[in-house]
């Protein structure tokens, strides 16, 4: 093992003993730590590795939510299995919204616009449906069990979070080192020419919109039993959209570990200052102190923060010697 | 035996002919070059043929069945494939995984892929450069990793747009070297070139294109003599000072 991997090795058991030593406060932060960094993780598969930019995402999340929470109110069905209808429900709106914009050369900013008005629309039809909540939205019961995946204080909820976070850096782990991955990126920094390689780009970028839409979806499931309320402006919203995608950008776009830096850099910031302008009568602040430090990153860090912790971890850790010219983009290794 | 059959083909932007009723044959292992002014139509000919633009008429056939209505990627996995005159690097990763998308397109295994394309990489002479960002590279190197990451896909024909176009002439002689051992290995190559000293290497036989119409056909030394060739390069004020 390279003394990077047993760096972070240490840092995940650390974090995994957290839960003895924090307060119930602070370990929400964490979880919302973990959350938004899966979500941002989720998204990067699109947009990060595949290079379509995706502006409604809260689709997804919104999708996995109400679906999990109306199976669970109308048919029993316990949200660990809720969940994956949700995310396979995601995946196949995912693959429609896909199919439009791949098949029919929407690119750019038309896919842009094309995400953005699927959520709009999910949006307003969902804040119209009676069963559904309409615009009141639904509040969950709170029925702790962990058949119902809800439980008292953070405890459960850091864990739960934590093995999301980690389970999603393992899967765009594997996917960045196989064929997949690989066709991706090529899509990603030139379509034309993966395609004159052989690359059938229309399949690969519709696995890559289905396996996105499908993650973010799973984590709605759990928003849903954390937060125990759901409205359709926050589920499907733009600011909601806009928020996911924050934390990979900030990190390093099209990293693996760039969505889980974004997110333990804003998250805590988001919260802290939230409670605290809050206090004051300035509920709001929090998101233009949020703005500003995205427009710093994008304009002086535009590849993301994670670029400069690698360096510098290179040389504090002395890894990655000269033999390895020029090499010093990803975090591959 | 030939491998790649061009009927009739035309190609129309609006109301302007860009290639024009083109016919030629290219045989297995053979080296042709298509050679014309600038504008004559030997890129949209390359488009034409490797799907990226839907000819108006006309028929291409690889290894005896059409291509002309087929996908770029289907018609590179089986076993054609094109360079572009402006060189299009995965500029945000290394040489060697920029070359192993080209070879994971026939290569499910990232393992065996890895192999090849360190030896193709090699062959193409950019080992140094392995671990190197594509987007570092100076110009000479990407056409190389160009030329490379084509080679990874198996092809049986090669269509190099303007290979040597911005090389000095020692790049273009270590290039033609390059391509000679290729040729060798059994690979047809159509050439569009305007470096006359490539052309007059490695071409076996020459098509000249001036205006989307083949006006000449043959030898590489008997089309440079053809007249109608100079005229089309030079212009007849040139033919007339000569007499």
């Amino acid at each position: 093992m390279s003394r990077k991997a047993l760096l972070l090795a240490a840092l995940f058991a650390v974090l995994m003993l957290l839960p003895l030593v924090l307060g119930n406060y602070v370990l929400g932060i964490f979880v919302m730590i973990y959350f938004w960094a899966y979500v941002g993780q989720s998204w990067n598969v699109l947009t990060g590795y595949t290079g379509h930019i995706s502006l409604g995402h809260a689709l997804y999340l919104g999708i996995g939510a109400y679906a999990t929470t109306y199976l669970a109110q109308h048919f029993g069905l316990t949200p660990w299995i809720g969940m994956f209808v949700g995310g396979a429900l995601a995946a196949v709106i995912g693959l429609f919204v896909g199919f439009l914009g791949f098949r029919f050369g929407m690119r750019g900013v038309y896919f842009v616009i094309l995400t953005i008005a699927f959520a709009e629309i999910t949006r307003l039809v969902v804040s119209h449906i009676e069963a559904l909540g309409s615009f009141t939205g639904i509040f969950l019961d709170f029925k702790p069990s962990l058949r119902n995946f809800q439980f008292r204080g953070n405890v459960p909820y850091y864990y739960i979070s934590f093995g999301f976070m980690l389970a999603s850096l393992a899967a765009v782990r594997l996917i960045e080192r196989s064929r997949l991955g690989r066709f991706m990126v090529a899509i990603r920094e030139d379509e034309e020419a993966a395609q004159a390689l052989g690359v059938n780009t229309f399949r690969y970028n519709m696995l890559a919109i289905a396996i996105s839409a499908f993650m973010t979806a799973l984590a709605g499931a759990f928003y849903a039993n954390y937060i125990f309320y759901l409205h359709p402006n926050t589920m499907f919203g733009m600011a909601t959209s806009i928020d996911l995608i924050l934390r990979p950008i900030v990190g390093g776009l099209g990293t693996l570990f760039g969505p889980i830096l974004g997110s333990f850099i804003l998250t805590p910031l988001s919260e802290i200052s939230r409670a605290y302008f809050a206090k004051g009568g300035l509920e709001g602040l929090h998101l233009i102190l949020y703005g500003i430090l995205a427009i710093l990153v994008v304009l002086f860090m535009p590849r993301g923060i994670i670029v400069y912790v690698n360096r510098g971890l290179d040389r504090l850790l002395h890894t990655r010697g000269a033999d390895r010219p020029g090499a010093g983009g990803g975090e591959r290794k | 035996m030939t491998l790649l059959t061009v009927e009739a083909l035309t190609m129309r932007f609006g109301g302007l002919v860009a290639v024009d009723a083109l016919s030629f044959a290219l045989g297995a292992g053979e080296v042709l070059g298509l050679i014309g002014p600038n504008g004559a139509g030997k890129t949209t000919v390359f488009n034409c043929l490797c799907g990226f633009l839907r000819p108006a008429e006309g028929e291409v056939l690889f290894d005896g069945r059409p291509v002309d209505r087929l996908e770029p990627y289907r018609i590179c996995q089986l076993g054609m494939v094109r360079t572009f005159q402006i060189v299009k690097p995965f500029q945000a990763i290394s040489v060697l995984d920029n070359v192993m998308v080209g070879a994971l397109s026939r290569e499910k295994s990232t393992t065996r892929a890895q192999e090849r394309s360190l030896e193709i990489i090699d062959f193409v002479g950019l080992s140094e450069w392995t671990y190197a960002l594509a987007q570092g590279l100076p110009l000479p190197l990407r056409k190389r990793l160009e030329l490379a990451r084509a080679l990874a896909t198996r092809p049986r024909v090669l269509l190099l747009d303007e290979v040597m176009a911005g090389l000095n002439p020692t790049e273009v002689d270590e290039l033609i070297a390059l391509l000679k051992q290729v040729h060798r290995r059994g690979t047809a190559i159509l050439l569009i070139e305007h470096v006359m000293r490539g052309v007059m290497a490695l071409s076996e036989r020459v098509i000249v294109l001036n205006h989307g119409v083949k006006i000449a056909e043959g030898l590489p030394r008997d089309v440079v003599r053809n007249r109608e060739v100079i005229e089309a390069y030079l212009g007849k004020e040139f033919l007339r000072a000569q007499g």
